[in-house]
């Protein structure tokens, strides 16, 4: 996973609701190739007209949008599919934060295991992000930290964001679950001892 | 202290307790598909790790295979690929795969229930978002990405949050012309897409214990069309009558152990649920999607919302999108809506019940001319018990073609797409922009109104059909 510690950068105000993975990454950019190269094809679909030239309507192909490495958008945003590559895609074009007031569940956890962080903030402290970004887009900087777990907004408002410690430190060190996990060999073990004791039918059927 | 069926679940698969409500949980069965299978045990193998416990893991391809009769896994040359790559590391890791063609192969959250792999109170997780689909049988199946899916095969085990619990009561007799289709989307559109993020959904009341097994798999499917990546219903009768005897169900003592476990399952009458919520069954009706989020629905019956109906400016700006990527005008009516094509399949809608609920609206009529209509059978024994009781005569008499088993349309992962700008009764779970193809306009509805849309060649009331 790639460390995060914190990104200073221009927000992009998407300011949508609901934008599913499905809209970040269509399905047939992930048959057939790897994680690598999606940036391309995030948001494929809205990003690029017939022609395949960019689309000026949609925000993140605006300068001095264009690029920037914060994304700012309204509730729900990577509901949907549990494809990964929503998140692979996403950092392929630079993002390396999302600020929302809510995220689909297992975007979300796959935002973690790649170290694209995302921030949980209320809609209204968003919509100033968004607007203080506008007045001035040429200048306007937010920095995500989260060490200090604070979003920074352009005029310099410091709000604090919520996030679980252990989530935090494994991004902070960009360490990965597996490794921890197998520290607890174990307990795993000796869990499995126990279950299969009391619970031989969940063993049994697919020996 | 009364537990929910969803705590219960929970508490007996923890390992470690890993604070701020994080718990190392135990995976008793792992489901892989083509798309990400093959892929993830690379990954793994790459890191110089095993799959743990390969006799819980379960593989079949199912989203890049092409569905035309006749098919070979080269029909769709990018689909093969993936599936080379999940057979050669299913042989080399020892996991069981259902290959293209044999027996119980199908879509992987038709197969789970299908060959009794979930089983009540168990753990389930698969990279897969509509993994949700197996807690019909009351068990806890949740879809993970990609590197949570090398994780659960490195370990058989994955760190978790605890979520919230959302029970929805179901109560009274269901009307004519409702399905369990029609339960969930009338749900998701009261409560909204995000009612179920950072929950785990039960569904109850007197009309889901009266729903078939097929029928709550189909309930549950969509939880994570609430944000839910949970839903379950307790186990009952219902469901040990459906498990009792397929290939992967316990027999003999361990059928009757397993009985006892799963009597105490569920819900105590007095559990206390984070949201609690209660649905009026005289209250529904047939329900279509007219939008581009499975929340953007209504009765068949109603209308599209009018732009002054939207409460805010933001609301306002996506529904009108919405529209306009529908081709829809804001206060329309729906029914009448003309359909270019019906697409009755997917992990939602798939299953023998829902080709017989489609069939019995086809009575020997034939579809308009100008609708393109699929049937695509959830597995291999789905397409064998329709065929062995002709279902597939009926559809093709009617002018439906009778395809092979996998998700298809639903997710047009297998280069099968609806046109751009063609209007397409879905009996799948998603609405999404471009889902079912670039431009594709996806109504979502349930099998018996998509078979009606096809034959009427618009969008139509089943109960006048």
């Amino acid at each position: 996973m790639e460390q995060f510690r914190s990104v200073t950068g221009l927000a992009i105000p998407l300011m949508e609701a609901n934008v599913d993975t499905d809209v970040i990454i269509p399905i047939q950019r992930l048959v057939g190739s790897g994680r690598d190269g999606l940036g391309q094809y995030a948001f494929e679909r809205r990003r690029y007209l017939p022609d395949g030239s960019d689309n000026l309507d949609f925000i993140p192909n605006r300068e001095p949008y264009k690029g920037s490495s914060i994304m700012l958008a309204a509730e729900n945003f990577g509901c949907g599919s549990s494809r990964e590559g929503a998140v692979w895609a996403l950092m392929g074009m630079g993002i390396r934060c999302v600020i929302a007031p809510s995220f689909g569940d297992i975007f979300f956890a796959n935002c973690f295991q790649n170290g694209l962080l995302p921030v949980k903030l209320p809609i209204e402290a968003i919509r100033r992000i968004a607007q203080e970004t506008e007045e001035s887009p040429g200048n306007a900087r937010t920095t995500v930290d989260l060490q200090r777990k604070v979003v920074i907004t352009p005029r310099g408002e410091t709000i604090p964001f919520g996030v679980d410690d252990r989530k935090r430190h494994a991004m902070l060190e960009g360490l990965d679950d597996i490794s921890l996990t197998l520290q607890q060999g174990d307990a795993i073990a000796a869990w499995k001892e126990k279950d299969r004791a009391s619970r031989g039918w969940a063993w049994e059927s697919v020996a | 202290m009364p537990s929910t069926m969803f705590d219960r679940i929970w508490d007996s698969h923890v390992i470690a307790d890993m604070g701020e409500g994080w718990s190392l949980l135990y995976l008793d069965r792992i489901l892989v598909h083509d798309l990400s299978g093959g892929r993830a045990m690379k990954e793994l193998a790459a890191q110089g790790r095993r799959v743990a416990e390969p006799n819980k893991v379960f593989a079949t391809p199912d989203h890049a295979i092409s569905s035309e009769p006749g098919r070979t896994e080269n029909t769709y040359p990018k689909g093969a690929k993936l599936l080379a790559s999940l057979r050669e590391r299913c042989a080399a890791e020892g996991v069981r795969i259902f290959d293209i063609g044999t027996k119980g192969n199908g879509i992987v959250h038709v197969i789970g229930p299908e060959l009794a792999i979930v089983l009540p109170g168990v753990t389930l997780a698969c990279g897969d978002s509509h993994t949700c689909t197996n807690g019909g049988v009351g068990a806890m199946a949740f879809g993970i990405g990609s590197s949570e899916l090398v994780h659960a095969l490195a370990t058989q085990t994955l760190p978790q949050l605890r979520p919230g619990t959302f029970r929805i009561r179901f109560e009274g007799t269901r009307p004519a012309g409702v399905t369990a289709k029609d339960m969930i989307l009338a749900a998701i559109g009261r409560f909204g897409t995000a009612a179920g993020t950072g929950m785990a959904m039960e569904y109850a009341g007197s009309a889901v214990r009266a729903l078939s097994l097929e029928e709550r798999l189909t309930l549950c499917n969509l939880s994570i069309e609430m944000g839910a990546r949970v839903g379950m219903v307790a186990p009952d009768d219902t469901t040990f009558e459906y498990l009792a005897g397929r290939q992967f169900a316990p027999t003999g003592a361990a059928w009757d152990a397993a009985l006892k476990d799963w009597r105490v399952l569920p819900s105590d009458a007095d559990a206390r649920f984070t949201r609690d919520e209660v649905i009026d069954m005289a209250s529904l009706v047939p329900q279509i999607t007219w939008g581009t989020s499975p929340e953007m629905v209504t009765d068949v019956t109603g209308h599209v919302p009018r732009l002054e109906d939207a409460p805010d400016a933001s609301k306002r700006s996506s529904l009108e999108a919405a529209l306009r990527y529908m081709g829809l005008t804001p206060g329309q009516k729906l029914a009448g809506t003309k359909v270019d094509w019906v697409f009755i399949g997917s992990c939602t809608n798939s299953r023998l019940s829902d080709l017989r609920a489609a069939a019995d609206v086809l009575k020997g009529r034939r579809k308009a001319e100008h609708v393109t209509a699929w049937v695509v059978p959830g597995s291999e024994q789905v397409k064998a018990d329709a065929e062995a009781e002709g279902l597939h005569l009926r559809f093709e008499e009617a002018g439906f073609e009778w395809r092979e088993p996998g998700c298809a349309l639903c997710v047009a992962a297998n280069g099968e797409t609806v046109p751009d700008g063609a209007r397409c009764v879905s009996t799948s779970n998603r609405n999404f922009v471009g889902r079912q193809g670039t431009g594709a306009r996806t109504h979502l509805a349930s099998p018996a109104m998509a078979a009606a849309a096809a034959l009427a060649g618009a969008i139509v009331d089943v109960r006048s059909y």
